[in-house]
């Protein structure tokens, strides 16, 4: 099997007796897993940057009460392209580049199984991030009144009655997801195909089990999404009524199918990053991974799971008292394989020999902070008192500790443990030191504020506040542009790093164990031509 | 008559401390907030009291599992160092019965947590939160629409909107802030203290939510469709809340403010906006003046329409048309009959326009206030039609549907 990509995949430069395109055609043209790899974490990077960018303009509005910057329409476009541009365009296509450039390195495979839907999958991405973000541009020139205002969850009817920048989200959605489902096809084809002889499943690295079963997750649930924004597209140009009750639907319909993928995406966000967890702290723990299979089987119970608890996010909505004790018990119930995860994942420190370099403190202020977004969760699933937290700013900080501090710190997590690999060189510690502290700092003082300030009553989404709730917001304002700019270090850090500086050996970490530190670094540009034996 | 206490009192909470607070450079900043809320507002209903009770627990429960699982981890950073020469041990799992119990015992604590110590509870405060019909005293109905509330009382016959009453210009920044600055509103929702109040919801345009936090009730309004809820106030005072589900453009400028006064004044309240609402609709039976219409005109204007429409009638196209100089405004009253013409100015008033944030005033204003404000409309704001509509040919077109 191996065998046969390889051969398909040199064609191009064999066949034609060219050598590789140079410039832009060999990225356009690229089936190379490390390229694609790079051009998914490169795009991720900057995606990163626009929607950070977008909400600090909305931290800035709400530093003092009143409308200083904005009005409250534009308001609502920045806080819900700010949502879909992180989740869409930074998060999983990070995620997405971490399986390109290391599955095949850890499994002792020459490259992914499917490099041409490999290669369309990056190039979807660039036309989607536009289409999501062009809605603004054109509001300047007078056409359309910008992007989708609606947040992030369109929810009907306010998404039937917006403006030409709801079809816009629609399309970008519609070929975002293609572009998930062909990334999750190409990692399963890959995963279960291209392992080195003797690597069974239960010795296949617990990155690629988070993996794994993010894939089966996204191609679960991404069609029912597509479905919904279908619908969605239908009852705004072509007269049906899925979601307009005086046609005989049901504008909460709308929600259970935005939520049957709305939760699994939460899962689907942070599974690659759960995978990575155990072989970071192992590595500067110099300890082997505590409780592998624990581990595994908790990936799966979490992916079943997933897809049963999606009414947990709107409980004000209505539903009978039955309905609401189930969701509440199954959601609880999450937090059984989550601890597994933590339980191992200390149990992989304890009695180790610690070191802290970058990557291992993000690794643990991500344990600390995520180990937030998780308790916090677990109040949220109870129904009475979700009435109170529900669309408040408690939930804004619940999740931010679970998608900022569990995803974007755990991307941080594997890019610096990673990058040596990838670039041949060590990154400079002093600079990711100073990052991590600045991060974590600015991240509390923005987000903590926020859970006192959903308690004392401020909903979401609002672009102006009653007074009480003046400092906490300034406070929040403040950390949220420390926390922005600090991630220019991190940019920096990276530049700097595939530049040049200290050179890296095959195992550029010296607890680092696994088939990728045994490749030097970087790695030939077919990672693995000839399988290496498995123990 | 008591109003509702400040939220910025000191209300230290030792449960929340211990649950959100086990970062240590919480307690450095927690001194300089020591005058701003760390917890719910004070809870006037059962729920609320229930809901405040649960929450108090569970942070608890959550602040202690932070503290004993990350005090493990921390312990294990500070001991098992390689600087400190600390030789890493190999293990890979439970090995032995003592290691297995070690590993399994943390999972029954929680299998405990979750479905006793905090299941247990919540699963008693859903089923009172979700009983709304048991020995229910009223009935109030909310109706949600962009960006007011509409409230009704089926017994009396009681109806009215409800808008924000905050002015512009503190929104703006052109005047000083009042103290419920966004938590105000026209006409507070007046109901009386220890009565059990079924409240039913629904909306005409979004969905929107209807949240009090004192009350510990948020609900969604559902177009369409109706929801419920229940309340019983205890106390008499004025209490504030506002929308909590994104619903367009001024989501963040829809307040509810109930007013719980005790039971006669109740009776003396409702008599009175009986009174008020006859008074209105014996308005509805005499020819107006022109001027009478404008000058009435003008403030409804600026109270319903100036929002979307803008005080000037320039709207905010594409989303908001422009009134000034548009074809449907300065078009043809009414059919020549004398009936109401479809697609007119008349009707886009009366049953708005499906899909927009137009809706159909025909529900929220009486006959004077829509003959006023249409004669408003074409005749001011740039426009100059010279015609009117009277509040008694309102009342006869209201039979009829396009």
């Amino acid at each position: 099997m191996s065998h046969a990509t390889t051969a398909a995949h040199d064609a191009p430069h064999g066949g034609h007796g060219a050598a590789h395109p140079s410039g832009l055609l060999r990225w356009l043209t690229t089936t190379n897993h490390k390229d694609i790899g790079t051009m998914y974490l490169l795009f991720s990077l900057l995606m990163f940057f626009v929607g950070g960018a977008m909400i600090l303009a909305v931290r800035a509005e709400l530093f003092q009460p009143g409308l200083q910057l904005m009005q409250p329409e534009f308001f609502n476009q920045l806080i819900g392209v700010h949502a879909l541009v992180m989740i869409f365009a930074a998060l999983m296509p990070a995620a997405t580049g971490f399986a390109n450039w290391q599955i095949p390195l850890m499994i002792g495979a020459p490259d992914m199984a499917l490099p041409r839907i490999n290669n369309l999958g990056f190039w979807l991405l660039p036309p989607a991030a536009m289409l999501l973000t062009l809605p603004f541009v054109l509001a300047i020139f007078g056409i359309g009144d910008g992007a989708v205002a609606t947040g992030w969850t369109l929810y009907a009817p306010l998404s039937v009655q917006g403006g030409l920048g709801v079809d816009f989200a629609i399309f970008a959605i519609h070929i975002l997801g293609i572009s998930s489902i062909l990334g999750s096809i190409n990692v399963i084809v890959t995963i279960f195909n291209l392992r080195a002889p003797g690597m069974t499943m239960m010795k296949l690295p617990i990155f690629a089990w988070g993996w794994l079963i993010t894939a089966f997750l996204l191609i679960a649930t991404i069609p029912v999404l597509a479905g919904a924004v279908t619908m969605l597209l239908t009852d705004r140009h072509f007269g049906t009524h899925f979601f307009n009750a005086a046609g005989g639907g049901d504008p909460i319909l709308f929600q259970h199918l935005f939520w049957f993928f709305g939760h699994p995406e939460v899962y689907i966000l942070l599974l690659p990053l759960w995978g990575l967890m155990p072989h970071v702290l192992a590595t500067f723990s110099r300890k082997p991974i505590y409780g592998y299979k624990a581990q595994v089987y908790a990936f799966i119970a979490i992916g079943l799971l997933s897809v049963v608890v999606w009414a947990h996010h709107f409980f004000t909505a209505g539903m009978p008292v039955p309905a609401l004790l189930y969701f509440m018990y199954s959601t609880m119930a999450i937090s059984l394989p989550l601890a597994v995860l933590f339980f191992c994942w200390i149990a992989t420190m304890w009695r180790g020999a610690m070191s802290f370099e970058t990557p291992m403190l993000f690794a643990q202020g991500f344990i600390v902070l995520f180990g937030i977004a998780g308790l916090t969760g677990l109040v949220l699933a109870d129904v009475a008192a979700d009435a109170q937290y529900h669309h408040s700013y408690f939930v804004v900080a619940h999740f931010h500790y679970a998608l900022f501090a569990g995803g974007i710190m755990g991307v941080m997590t594997g890019v610096y443990y990673w990058l040596p690999k990838w670039t041949g060189h060590m990154i400079d510690e002093r600079l990711g030191k100073l990052h991590f502290w600045l991060t974590i700092i600015s991240f509390n003082l923005t987000f903590l504020p926020q859970f006192f300030l959903g308690l004392a009553g401020m909903p979401r989404r609002i672009p102006d506040y009653a007074l009480q709730f003046t400092e906490f917001n300034a406070i929040s304002t403040v950390g949220a542009f420390i926390l922005g700019f600090s991630q220019l270090l991190f940019a920096w850090n990276i530049w700097q790093c595939m530049r040049g500086g200290e050179k890296a050996d095959g195992r550029a970490w010296e607890g680092a164990d696994g088939l990728e530190w045994e490749l030097p670094s970087p790695p030939p540009h077919h990672s693995w031509e000839t399988p290496p034996a498995i123990k | 008559m008591k109003t509702t206490p400040r939220f910025t009192r000191l209300r230290p909470c030792p449960a929340l401390a211990a649950g959100l607070g086990a970062l240590p450079f919480l307690f450095a900043s927690g001194s300089a907030l020591a005058d701003y809320t760390w917890n719910f507002p004070p809870p006037v209903t059962p729920i609320a009291r229930d809901t405040l009770k649960i929450h108090n627990e569970f942070m608890l429960i959550i602040g202690a599992l932070f503290v004993a699982v990350f005090a493990i981890m921390i312990y294990s950073m500070i001991k098992h160092r390689k600087s400190t020469g600390h030789a890493p041990k190999q293990f890979s799992g439970p090995t032995g019965t003592v290691q297995w119990i070690w590993a399994l015992v943390p999972f029954a604590i929680l299998l405990f947590i979750d479905f006793v110590l905090m299941g247990i509870p919540a699963y008693h405060a859903v089923i009172d939160m979700e009983d709304t019909k048991t020995k229910a005293d009223m009935v109030l109905k909310v109706t949600g629409m962009q960006w007011k509330w509409q409230y009704e009382y089926p017994e009396s016959g009681v109806k009215f909107v409800s808008n924000l009453s905050t002015p512009r210009e503190q929104v703006v920044n052109q005047a000083e802030k009042s103290e419920h600055y966004l938590l105000e509103t026209d006409n507070e929702v007046v109901l009386p203290v220890g009565k059990k109040v079924r409240v039913l919801l629904t909306a005409t345009d979004v969905i929107h939510t209807w949240w009090v936090p004192q009350f510990g009730v948020k609900r969604d309004a559902v177009p369409g469709f109706l929801r419920e809820t229940w309340l019983k106030i205890d106390e008499p005072g004025v209490y504030r809340g506002q929308c909590a589900e994104l619903c367009g453009k001024d989501h963040g400028f829809m307040p509810v403010v109930v007013r719980a006064v005790p039971e006669p004044e109740y009776a003396a309240w409702v008599d009175r906006k009986k009174t008020e609402l006859a008074a209105a609709s014996a308005g509805a039976e005499r020819t107006w003046s022109k001027d009478e219409l404008l000058a009435h005109g003008k403030a409804v204007y600026e109270a319903q329409c100036a929002v979307c429409h803008q005080a000037d009638g320039k709207g905010l196209p594409p989303a908001f048309p422009a009134l000034s100089g548009s074809k449907l405004v300065t078009g043809p009253l009414l059919a020549a009959d004398g009936q109401l013409l479809k697609g007119s100015h008349v009707d886009r008033v009366l049953n708005g326009k499906e899909g927009t944030a137009m809706q159909a005033f025909r529900n929220t204003l009486n006959d004077v206030d829509l003959a006023a404000v249409i004669t408003y409309e074409r005749n001011a704001l740039g426009n100059s039609k010279g015609d009117l509509i009277q509040p008694a040919q309102i009342k006869s077109l209201r039979g009829e549907r396009t």
